[in-house]
C-alpha cells in the first residue's frame, strides 16, 4: 500500500471516521449552519451553543460524508469546546493554511488536527476535511444558515 | 504480468489490440499502468481521431460558410462532411437534420427553450428519475417560464423505469417526453421504443437524451421514431466541446431559433432579419469545426468495429466485474436492471465512494465517486454517494482485476 495512502488514513483519522465525537443534535443551540459540498452532495450540521462569556460551551454535528470530512469534523468539535470566538477563528485560520499547504503543519500547535495532514497530497480532497471548519466558520462570523465548499 | 483472457474466450474481438490505438491507456499513474474505468464521465480518444483534428489544423482550418477561398472550402468540406457521417451513424432522413451543438447538455437546453416557447400553464413535460441533471433543470427552466408542470416516472427497486407510473403520467396534457437512453447512473436501458410509443400516442413531443447509449450501441433515429436525439462526441471517442441534436425536420422547421448571430440569419437588417435554413438555423456562430471534424473521425473508427461483439465484450466485463465485486464484503450494487450497459455502480460497506476512489486512485484506477449528476437517483437509492465503474471496449478483464485489488486495500484501510 502506498505510504502517502496511510498518511492520509492515519489511524487517528480512522478511528474518528468509526467513532465521531459530539455526533448528533443540540437541542438549546445558538447556531445551527448546514455545509453542502457540492461536489460529492455531502451535507453535515453543525450545533453551535454559546456560554454567557460568548466561548463555545457546547458543538455537535450530525450528516453523512466521506472518511475525512467526518474525522476532520469530529476532531474539530472535540478541539474547540471551551474556546472564544477569536481562539475558534485562528485556529480556523491555521487548519485551513495547514491544508491548503499555505503553512508547514506545525505538531505543537495542531496536536491532534495534525493527524489531517495527510490531505495536503490530495487535492481533491481538501474541501473534504474543510467542510466542517467552514461551517463553523459561518456559525461563528455570519447568521447565515448554509453555507457551501466551493 | 501474466496475460489474463481479454474478454470471454472466443468472443472474436480483439480489445487487447484495439487498445494500441488509444495512446493515453500507455499513462502511468503513481508508476502504475493507467485503469481506465470512467468511461461513462468522457470517454478516451484513439489517435486516428486525434490526428485527424491535427491534420485539419494543420493543413484545413478557416472559417467556415463564408470565404470564397480555398482554405474556407477545406474548413468547410471538412464541417459538413462530418454532418453526413452523423447523418448516416444515426440513420436521420436528412443532413439537415443533424445539428451540431457543444454536447448533449446544449441540445437538450436547445429543444427546451425553442420547443418550450410553445408550451402554456397547462400543460407538461413528462421526465424520468433517472435523468441526468441535464435532462432535468433545462425542463425545469422552461416550466419556470410557461407555467407547464415537470412529472417525473418513478424507478423500480431494480433501478428500471416504471413503465405503468409511466404511463398513467401520460395524459392529454403531456406536450414533451424527454427521458434518457442509458442512465450513465446506474446503467439501466430504458425500453426507449416503447416509451416513444406511449408518449406518441398521447401526442407528446419525444427526445432521447443519447449521452450513454452512443458508445454502446447502434443508434438508429428513424427505427426510434423519437423527434429529438441527444449526444456528445466526448463519451463515443470524439474531442470535448462538440455534440449533436437530431430532430425531425418538420419540427426543427416550425420552431424558433435558440441563439441569434452570424450563421443562423439569412439576411439581416433593424426592422426584418430572416433566418437561416436547417440545420444552420441553429447553429449560431462560428461552430466548433475542428470538435466535428474529430466526430466525424470517431463515427469512421466505430464503423470499423463490429457492434455485435463489441456489445458482447462490454458484457462480458460487466458480468466478470459484478461478479467479482459481490465477493467482496459488504459490497452492493445499484442498478440491477435486466438490461443494463457496462455502468457498475456500487457501494462497499460503510466506506464512503470518496474513500473508495482516493485509494484505487492510488493503484491507478480512475473511476467515478458521487452522485454522477444525477442526485434524484442517489436519492432514491436512500444513498449519498456511489462509486461507479464504466467500462469501454478497449477495457481488459485485467482492469476489473485491479478495481478488486484496489477495492480489497479500502477494505483492509477500513477494518
Ligand atoms: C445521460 C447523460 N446525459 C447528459 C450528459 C451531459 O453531457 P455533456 O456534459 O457532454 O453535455 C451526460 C454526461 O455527463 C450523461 O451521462
Amino acid at each position: 500500500m502506498s505510504d502517502s495512502l496511510l498518511d492520509l488514513y492515519r489511524e487517528v483519522i480512522l478511528d474518528h471516521n468509526r467513532d465521531p465525537r459530539n455526533f448528533g443534535e443540540l437541542d438549546d443551540a445558538d447556531r445551527v449552519v448546514e455545509g453542502v459540498n457540492p461536489l460529492c452532495g455531502d451535507r453535515m450540521t453543525l450545533y453551535v451553543k454559546k456560554d454567557k462569556d460568548g466561548k463555545i460551551e457546547d458543538v455537535c454535528f450530525t450528516g453523512s460524508g466521506c472518511a475525512i470530512s467526518v474525522a476532520s469534523a469530529s476532531l474539530m468539535t472535540e478541539r474547540i469546546k471551551g474556546l472564544t470566538n477569536d481562539e475558534a477563528l485562528e485556529l480556523f485560520e491555521l487548519v485551513h493554511d495547514v491544508l491548503t499547504g499555505e503553512q508547514e503543519p506545525d505538531p505543537v500547535r495542531l496536536d491532534k488536527l495534525a493527524a489531517l495532514a495527510g490531505v495536503r497530497q490530495y487535492p481533491s480532497r481538501i474541501k473534504c476535511a474543510s467542510l466542517g471548519w467552514h461551517a463553523l466558520k459561518t456559525a461563528l462570523t455570519t447568521t447565515d444558515a448554509k453555507i457551501s465548499t466551493e | 504480468m501474466s496475460q489474463a483472457p481479454a474478454a470471454a474466450p472466443g468472443s472474436g474481438f480483439d480489445a487487447r489490440q484495439l487498445r494500441r490505438d488509444f495512446p493515453i491507456l500507455a499513462t502511468e499513474v503513481y508508476g502504475k499502468p493507467l485503469t481506465y474505468l470512467d468511461n461513462a464521465a468522457s470517454s478516451q480518444r484513439p489517435a486516428q481521431v486525434i490526428d485527424a483534428v491535427a491534420h485539419y489544423e494543420r493543413h484545413l482550418h478557416a472559417n467556415v460558410h463564408r470565404g470564397v477561398h480555398y482554405l474556407s472550402q477545406q474548413a468547410t468540406d471538412a464541417y459538413e462532411g462530418a454532418r453526413d457521417r452523423v447523418q448516416a451513424f444515426v440513420n436521420a432522413s436528412s443532413r439537415q437534420e443533424i445539428i451540431f451543438t457543444r454536447g448533449t447538455t446544449e441540445a437538450i437546453n436547445l429543444v427546451a427553450a425553442s420547443l418550450g416557447q410553445a408550451l402554456g400553464p397547462d400543460d407538461e413535460i413528462l421526465i424520468t428519475w433517472l435523468e441526468h441533471h441535464s435532462n432535468i433543470v433545462p425542463w425545469q427552466l422552461a416550466c419556470q417560464r410557461s407555467g407547464a408542470t415537470l412529472k417525473v416516472a418513478p424507478l423500480l427497486d431494480d433501478g428500471s423505469v416504471d413503465l405503468l407510473a409511466f404511463e398513467r403520467l401520460l395524459t392529454e396534457r403531456t406536450r414533451i417526453v424527454a427521458i434518457s437512453h442509458i442512465s450513465n447512473a446506474l446503467g439501466t436501458i430504458n425500453p426507449v421504443e416503447t416509451m416513444v410509443d406511449l408518449a406518441q400516442q398521447a401526442g407528446a413531443k419525444t427526445l432521447i437524451d443519447g449521452a450513454q447509449a452512443v458508445p454502446h450501441q447502434r443508434i438508429d433515429v428513424s427505427a426510434l421514431n423519437c423527434d429529438f436525439y441527444a449526444f456528445s462526441g466526448h463519451k463515443m471517442y470524439a474531442p470535448t466541446g462538440i455534440g449533436v441534436l437530431y430532430g425531425r425536420a418538420e419540427l426543427l422547421e416550425e420552431m424558433p431559433p435558440y441563439q441569434g448571430g452570424g450563421e443562423m440569419i439569412r439576411t439581416v437588417s433593424f426592422t426584418d432579419t430572416t433566418f437561416n435554413a436547417l440545420p444552420y438555423k441553429f447553429e449560431a456562430g462560428t461552430p466548433n469545426i475542428s470538435g466535428a471534424v474529430g466526430l466525424g473521425a470517431s463515427i469512421d473508427y466505430l464503423n470499423n468495429l463490429d457492434y455485435a461483439l463489441l456489445e458482447a465484450h462490454e458484457t462480458d466485463l460487466l458480468e466478470y466485474a459484478q461478479a467479482q465485486l459481490l465477493e467482496l464484503p459488504g459490497a452492493k450494487i445499484i442498478g440491477t436492471a435486466q438490461r443494463k450497459a457496462s455502468v457498475m455502480s456500487f457501494t462497499l460497506g460503510d466506506i464512503h465512494a470518496h474513500d473508495l476512489g482516493t485509494i484505487v486512485d492510488r493503484e491507478g484506477v480512475a473511476i467515478r465517486t458521487g452522485h454522477h449528476c444525477a442526485m434524484p437517483v442517489m436519492e432514491r437509492f436512500a444513498v449519498p454517494a456511489t462509486a461507479r465503474a464504466s467500462f469501454a471496449f478497449y477495457n481488459l478483464r485485467e482492469d476489473v482485476d485491479r478495481l478488486m485489488a484496489g477495492l480489497t486495500q479500502a477494505l483492509e484501510i477500513f477494518t
